[in-house]
């Protein structure tokens, strides 16, 4: 579920803990912290020392 | 994730390879470059280990040594600064080395490293006051344009057209405070043809080149650049060399500018994403720098370019 508005949010095959989704109906970057069963977190903001 | 037991074993069967090393990549996020970069680590024979850098936790009397190299992918240039500090001061070999990574965090440490090494760069000034900002950029003529000392992805770029525009600014960052505006680094604006090129550097190779091309000056993709192969000429390649060179060498992507009939480098990126080269290039970006992190975690000395 969406921590921020409870959608259900599906995962693709693949995916793996400390990727980031977007929340199909919030759009809300959701970091995946469990798997089975999906479990997330809101993703942090971007900071100003992040990068390349 | 580590892989390891039988699924190692299986792999290493099916690849022929008998490698016991073991690397670690120091990541924030699980972006598609560390699952590349960790499926490429992984197809020679070597044990991954993704790093949390959020989880980590260093005591500086008991040193970890469980990995013969730790590739660095942090999101936060702060703290994969912070890590391979500690790392590298116990002997735990780093890609890129701090030092590396220090200077390319830094846009002016790297202006001051191109120049001490005579690549061709965009003429570039650095105040420290409002006034002094305003008497720089009148210097160097407009338009220039206003970067953040550290910064990546295109954030808080600023291309300034006139003196009226360059008072605004300045007195914003006087205003705002904060260490991070207190330095004013300004660059000659080059009006480039609506592109500008990456190269990729691993070890003493160019191995690909890309152009960002956007329809707005500033071209990172992670602006919405759009990405296409850019052959690699002897001058693109000698130049991102140098480039390369200048920084301490290591696994670089190298911006560069089309001024005219002559290039410039603008930046130097030591913790470089490449999802969008990978196709247009027809490169294995990730094998090339997996093949790199396996000659530093064996021991060989770091190739520092041309």
């Amino acid at each position: 579920m969406c921590p921020e508005c409870d959608a259900a949010v599906p995962l693709d095959a693949g995916v793996e803990r400390g990727e980031v989704v977007t929340c199909p109906d919030c759009n809300a970057e959701l970091e995946v912290i469990g798997l089975d069963p999906p479990r997330f977190v809101l993703a942090p903001p971007e900071e100003v020392d992040w990068g390349e | 994730m580590i892989l390891r037991g039988s699924s190692l074993r299986r792999l290493k069967k099916s690849t022929g390879v008998s490698d016991p090393m073991r690397v670690g990549i120091l990541c924030s996020r699980v972006r598609v470059e560390e699952k590349l970069l960790r499926d490429a680590l992984v197809h020679r024979g070597i044990e991954v280990e993704l790093v949390d850098d959020r989880a980590l936790t260093f005591t500086l009397a008991q040193p970890i040594r469980r990995w013969d190299a730790v590739l660095e992918r942090s999101i936060s240039q702060t703290r994969g600064l912070a890590i391979t500090s500690v790392l590298e001061q116990w002997g735990v070999p780093t890609i890129n080395r701090h030092a590396v990574a220090a200077t390319c965090a830094s846009k002016l440490a790297t202006s001051v490293a191109l120049e001490a090494s005579g690549v061709p760069t965009p003429a570039t000034a650095v105040a420290f006051t409002s006034e002094a900002a305003l008497g720089a950029a009148e210097e160097l003529g407009y338009p220039v344009v206003l970067k953040p000392v550290t910064g990546s992805w295109g954030r808080l770029l600023a291309k300034i057209n006139d003196r009226d525009a360059a008072e605004a600014l300045f007195e914003h960052k006087a205003v705002l405070g904060g260490p991070e505006h207190s330095v004013f680094y300004l660059q000659q604006h080059i009006d480039k043809p609506g592109r500008d090129i990456r190269a990729f550097v691993v070890g003493d190779e160019v191995i690909c080149a890309i152009y960002r091309e956007s329809e707005h000056w500033v071209t990172n993709t992670a602006r919405g650049a759009r990405t296409r192969n850019c052959p690699v000429d002897a001058t693109l390649r000698d130049l991102s060399l140098r480039a390369a060179a200048a920084v301490g060498g290591g696994v670089l992507a190298i911006d560069l500018l089309e001024d005219r009939d002559r290039l410039l480098v603008s930046e130097v990126n030591a913790t470089m994403e490449f999802k969008n080269s990978i196709d247009v290039t027809g490169v294995d970006i990730p094998g090339h720098v997996a093949d790199h992190v396996r000659r530093i975690a064996r021991g060989a000395p770091v190739a520092v370019g041309a």
